[in-house]
């Protein structure tokens, strides 16, 4: 079976149920693909296991960029390409250049950043979001699960473990 | 959500052990016979440049007054830091702090012995730190009077006559030192009542207090830092020093709140602080110290960048001179560069270790910032960092340490009836 095609979804009513059935379905060995919510729901992605964000780190490379970009950009227009005297500094006096150099690392920073999260959560113009189950966007939470992932589970198996956590339903999804 | 309610120990009392008060006693002993050291150095000493045009002789005794100033202005500070950031968890009506609300307190136990030793050393050193105080400056018929200062004279000296005691200036002194300790020792009796009775009523009661004093100290410090500090360079003046010096003493406390907390974790106290709580103070002690660094360098260039006599002495004072240019680079990698890049990963503020490092780095670098608001408008270059000042500020240091673990030893440690504390058990970040 190939795979990202083909779910087993469960669908529960309340995230203090969901939390223990993520604990719960983890436990029986099952893999989830992804949970669904249409809130941020606190601890989830603890007992999800997530690994944290890798997003500061990209954050902190854009900055220094924003840093080193900015101090270049003022040296060589301020030493090189035209110099000028203004209130009799020197041409290239360090402190004049902090605060451009201060404002285009918080910019590149935030820029880089949003970008980076863009790229790596699939987020373009032309993309389309595989909605689940639509009702994720109002008062359910989504479990799904990978039934390739899976395949040592039977079908039956896996709707049996999703039931027996809490789910008030379970469905089955794919994507062409 | 599904967590259930662990029961600590709330009725933990801190025990201020013998090993604690040696350690103190050691850091006490070696600050005194250094400062000793170095006052038999200054007074023998090769630091006397003899009278220079228009100044007075030099006299060792003056460093010892500068030094005095220092950390008087200094440890007060921190003290009233401990009492205006409990206000803020009230104000701010916080739960996340609950379970550290009396490390916070326990700062303000050296307020009162500060605010003392500070109104005291006033009146010994007035003559050798303010150059206001001299008479001959008001006097139009004098060869020194002083254009710019005879018009700031009445900012001390109304109603009387300029010239005479600087009575606005004294009260000003009494009233502001006086109303902390009131807040604190009315915040203080608020909480331990709390402890005993329970309910939700002394809660409410302490906000109110806390918002009055919060609006008291947001002046009270901007003028204070006018008075005690900026007023040394009496010609020169900066409209953000109150803000300034505000965020110095800021984040001094900071830094000692979280080393108090965490040496009290590490002896098996407070085991409801995690490192969640901890996370956060490393997240004050990081906003804040950049916070610091932003009012410095706005200070720094909007002087640079004008380029006006009167106002660029200042740095030229102290950035050209051989005494004091290392320091404020010293100044601005301990509390700037240091807590910046060290503190800047989650890692660095949820682990106890380096925050210990960063906090004791940065109370020391805060006290090099007010060393340089001080001693160069006070002994210029006969000034310098020596034995006399390590010495004072081992002194000041470890005497603060006594009175605030040994007060903090005879109450309750926990504020065990705060209605927030449930939620501080479950902070999670």
């Amino acid at each position: 079976m190939e795979r990202d095609k083909n779910f087993i979804l469960g669908v529960y009513d309340d995230e203090d149920v969901l939390l223990d059935a993520i604990t719960k379905v983890r436990q029986s060995g099952v893999k989830i693909h992804e949970v669904y919510s249409p809130f941020p729901v606190h601890g989830i992605d603890d007992v999800l296991g997530y690994k944290r964000s890798k997003l500061p780190i990209a954050a902190f490379l854009f900055g220094m960029l924003g840093t080193s970009l900015a101090l270049l950009m003022q040296f060589y227009m301020m030493k090189w390409d035209w110099p000028m005297i203004i209130g009799g500094k020197d041409y290239a006096g360090f402190p004049v250049f902090v605060p451009v150099t201060f404002e285009l690392t918080v910019l590149l920073a935030a820029f880089g950043m949003v970008g980076v999260f863009f790229v790596s959560s699939n987020l373009k113009p032309w993309g389309q979001a595989r909605i689940f189950d639509l009702r994720v966007t109002d008062d359910k939470h989504v479990m799904a699960i990978d039934l390739a992932v899976n395949s040592g589970m039977e079908e039956e198996k896996l709707a049996e473990v999703l039931k027996s956590s809490g789910a008030s339903e379970v469905n089955k999804k794919s994507f062409e | 959500m599904g967590h259930s309610t662990t029961n600590y120990n709330l009725d933990q009392k801190f025990d201020f052990s013998a090993a604690l008060k040696k350690s103190i006693m050691t850091v006490l002993g070696i600050g005194a016979v250094l400062l000793v050291a170095g006052i038999i150095l200054s007074m023998t000493g090769g630091h006397d440049h003899g009278a220079e045009e228009g100044a007075h002789a030099y006299h060792w005794y003056q460093r010892l007054f500068a030094n005095l100033w220092i950390n008087n202005v200094y440890f007060t500070g921190i003290a009233v830091i401990g009492v205006f950031f409990f206000a803020i968890q009230y104000a701010a009506q916080a739960g996340w702090s609950a379970g550290i609300l009396r490390v916070m307190l326990s700062l303000g136990y050296w307020l009162p012995i500060g605010a003392g030793l500070l109104i005291v050393s006033y009146f010994i050193v007035s003559h050798d730190i303010f150059h206001w105080t001299h008479a001959y400056l008001f006097d139009k018929n004098d060869p020194q009077y002083d254009y710019i200062i005879d018009g700031k004279g009445g900012f001390f000296f109304w109603p009387l006559e300029k010239g005479t005691f600087p009575i606005f200036f004294v009260v000003r002194m009494f009233v502001f030192l006086g109303v902390w300790i009131f807040f604190f020792n009315k915040l203080k009796a608020l909480s331990f009542e709390e402890d005993r009775v329970g309910g939700t009523e002394h809660w409410r009661k302490m906000r109110t207090w806390s918002a009055f004093f919060l609006v008291f100290f947001a002046v009270s410090s901007s003028i204070a830092a006018w008075d005690w500090v900026m007023s040394i360079d009496t010609h020169w003046f900066s409209t953000l020093f109150g803000w300034y010096m505000f965020a110095s003493w800021f984040v001094a406390g900071l830094s000692a709140i979280t080393l108090i907390t965490l040496y009290l974790r590490d002896k098996g106290y407070l085991e409801m602080v995690n490192e969640n709580h901890i996370h956060d103070l490393g997240k004050f002690v990081f906003g804040f110290s950049i916070f610091w660094t932003y009012l410095w360098f706005s200070q720094f260039l909007l002087i640079y960048y004008a380029n006006i006599p009167e106002e660029s002495v200042y740095f030229v004072e102290r950035l050209q001179s051989d005494v004091y240019g290392p320091f404020v680079f010293v100044n601005l990698i301990l509390n700037f560069f240091l807590p910046f890049f060290v503190l800047m990963t989650r890692d660095a503020k949820r682990h106890g270790i380096f925050l210990k490092v960063v906090c004791s780095l940065i109370i020391l670098g805060h006290w090099f910032d007010f060393f340089l608001m001080v001693q160069p408008g006070t002994l210029g270059h006969n000034g310098g960092f020596g034995l006399m000042e390590i010495g004072m500020f081992l002194v000041y240091g470890a005497g603060a340490a006594w009175v605030v673990m040994s007060n903090l030893g005879k109450g309750n440690l926990v504020a065990k009836n705060h209605p927030m504390l449930e939620e501080s058990y479950h902070h999670h970040i």
